[in-house]
């Protein structure tokens, strides 16, 4: 099983990446931050993936999140990330809290198209409002305190660096328990059966809307830290390409476990830092190629690829037949 | 009295096209029972393919009345080239997958038709302006209508009118429903039923063309709008009822007689009133207004 495999892999993970900053040049520590905090999101849109249901629209409260640094510092010149990150959190859930009265009802090709639909109101309200959000010229975020300190350039990007480590940290164990609770087994149920879960004495609904409550927690962390992490907030961050790499991101990683989709946000910054240098024009078709290849053939990602050669190399170990 | 009038006339016009763009949608849905997301590639490329034709066309100078015929010949090449494809080489690997997975495929394959376009005729908009403007104007109220609209008007009547007799009044259409209530039984009384799910689906993408090719003229043609279709589309058949050819006609009246109300009366709801109607009718009839109810699985 997945989960069991998880305390191993996440010592791995966390030694590999508590040295990343003393080891690598500085582009990549940017990329592995922007890949740590879009990670939140698309755990969130994961979560769902597990349930059999796709959201195509869950950039909206990335770009609750983000918004939520970019007016704090817009009106109040307010940067400070210890405050930000969980107010990120809140306003993300609240966002959720209200769509998902509406999204819980729907399942399959209601719920994704739905999804779309706010996301592109929002899109378009952020753009349509632009003397109060800057239109698409968006607004800045500046670099964030850290209990009011303003940290020297070098010093904050490795700060900030474990600063979203610490957090990815913390959500991962977080969701975790929520997948091993009651309701995270039901959540998976959710894709087999539905009405055996009412039989069982469990609300469909109810369900549904803490997960969509929680990822909408996860997005709004993940706005937030991308936010001071680009530095620059535009509509963009709730446009369909926005959602749709989220994803991919998670299809890429393999959504079936906790750490598929970090591995999957990482593996996507760097493709994404090179297809841009060497084939931009064709970045979707890059995109759309590798989905499908793997929808057809990978099922399970880059994860249960590393899995199934884990298994072969343990199997070969304690002297078994590879199974 | 006027603005009623006004109201109407562009209600109907902008219903003639959200019927063109979204009843290949709701063909596909009704005989796949996959909401196919390329959809809005396939619009997109018919779109295209047809004002460059009709572009090259007129650039050589032949006469500016057959350019209509370019706009036809764009969207049957690309309805007849990608239907096929997409059918043959990837949905039908998926026909018995969770619904999930349909999506994520028929997203996939949004993303790369969405690219191939920006690397064939590049990141320019593209403009035929001859159709729209040949047929002249005439005035309603005060307000210059050109004739291109009814154009779009009548071609949305004949190809719904033609669908709807090709679908209930031919053997083909007798093969389809038969499929479309028993995969298995229409299997065993010896119809092919992989040909009717190809036949269905370029039925469906070229449906898509025609309305890309024929919407051309009215718009600019500028990278990035295949999406925009299907969320549109999309809202239209689900407030119709999904798969249903009277639903996508009867949603395309309602979001488009809503939206020149929208226009007219408050113009910040322009963009929310087709979703607010759509979560509106789903509230109440979640299967659409013409939609019938489906079983959930036990």
């Amino acid at each position: 099983m997945n989960l069991l495999a998880l305390p191993r892999a996440a010592l791995i993970a966390s030694a590999v990446l508590g040295v990343a900053p003393f080891v690598v040049p500085s582009w990549v520590l940017f990329i592995l931050t922007l890949a740590l905090a879009k990670f939140l999101a698309v755990l969130g849109v994961a979560l769902f993936l597990r349930a059999g249901m796709v959201t195509f629209g869950h950039a909206l409260f990335y770009a609750v999140g983000a918004y939520t640094v970019g007016f704090s510092a817009k009106w109040f010149g307010f940067r400070e990330a210890l405050v930000l990150v969980p107010l990120g959190a809140l306003t993300g859930l609240i966002a959720a809290a209200l769509v998902g009265l509406i999204m819980a009802r729907y399942r399959g090709v209601f719920f994704a198209m739905l999804n779309l639909a706010f996301s592109m109101i929002l899109y378009a309200a952020l753009l349509k409002l632009y003397w109060v959000t800057g239109g698409t010229d968006g607004l800045g975020a500046g670099t964030p305190t850290f209990l009011g300190a303003l940290l020297p350039r070098d010093i904050f990007r490795i700060a900030y660096y474990y600063f979203a480590l610490v957090i990815a940290g913390v959500i991962i164990y977080g969701v975790y328990r929520f997948l091993v609770s009651p309701l995270g087994y039901f959540l998976k149920a959710l894709g087999d059966n539905e009405i055996r879960i009412e039989y069982s004495g469990e609300s469909v609904r109810r369900v549904v809307y803490t997960t969509y409550v929680l990822s909408g927690a996860l997005g709004g962390v993940a706005g937030v830290l991308v936010a001071f992490t680009v530095g620059h907030i535009v509509p963009e961050y709730s446009f369909w390409i926005q959602s749709g790499d989220f994803v991919f991101i998670a299809l890429l990683g393999g959504f079936e476990s906790v750490p598929g989709p970090l591995i999957g946000a990482i593996a996507f910054e760097f493709i994404r830092t090179y297809a841009s240098k060497y084939w931009p024009e064709g970045w979707q078709i890059l995109l759309g190629g590798i989905m499908l290849l793997i929808i057809l053939y990978r099922p399970g990602g880059l994860w249960a690829i590393y899995e199934s050669v884990a298994a072969r190399f343990s199997g070969r170990a304690r002297g078994e037949a590879g199974a | 009295m006027r603005l009623l009038t006004i109201i109407i006339f562009d209600g109907l016009n902008y219903a003639a096209t959200l019927f063109l763009i979204s009843v290949g949608l709701t063909l596909v849905y009704g005989v796949l029972r996959i909401l196919n997301i390329s959809h809005g590639g396939i619009y997109a490329l018919g779109a295209y393919m047809a004002t460059w034709l009709a572009l090259w066309f007129l650039g050589v100078g032949l006469p500016a009345y057959l350019s209509y015929f370019m706009l036809l010949a764009g969207a049957v090449i690309i309805g007849l080239v990608t239907g096929p494809i997409i059918e043959r080489l990837f949905l039908r690997r998926i026909y018995g997958s969770d619904q999930h997975i349909q999506l994520l495929l028929t997203f996939s394959i949004l993303l790369i038709l969405d690219d191939s376009l920006k690397l064939i005729w590049g990141m320019q908009p593209m403009f035929v302006s001859e159709p729209y403007t040949l047929l002249g104007q005439f005035s309603v109220a005060g307000i210059a209508y050109s004739w291109y609209h009814f154009l779009l008007i009548g071609v949305s009547v004949v190809f719904g009118g033609g669908l709807v007799w090709l679908t209930r009044g031919t053997r083909f259409g007798k093969l389809v429903v038969s499929v479309i209530n028993d995969r298995e039984v229409s299997l065993a009384i010896g119809i092919n039923v992989n040909r009717i799910y190809t036949l269905a689906f370029t039925l469906g993408a070229l449906a898509a063309a025609i309305g890309g090719a024929f919407i051309a003229p009215t718009i600019s043609v500028a990278p990035g709008f295949a999406l925009e279709v299907v969320v549109l589309s999309f809202a239209v058949i689900a407030i119709g009822g999904m798969g249903s050819l009277e639903g996508a006609a009867l949603g395309a009246v309602i979001v488009g007689l809503s939206r020149a109300l929208a226009i007219h009366l408050v113009p910040e709801l322009e963009l929310v009133v087709i979703y607010l109607i759509m979560v509106l009718v789903l509230a109440l009839r979640p299967a659409g207004i013409l939609g019938e109810e489906e079983l959930r699985r036990i």
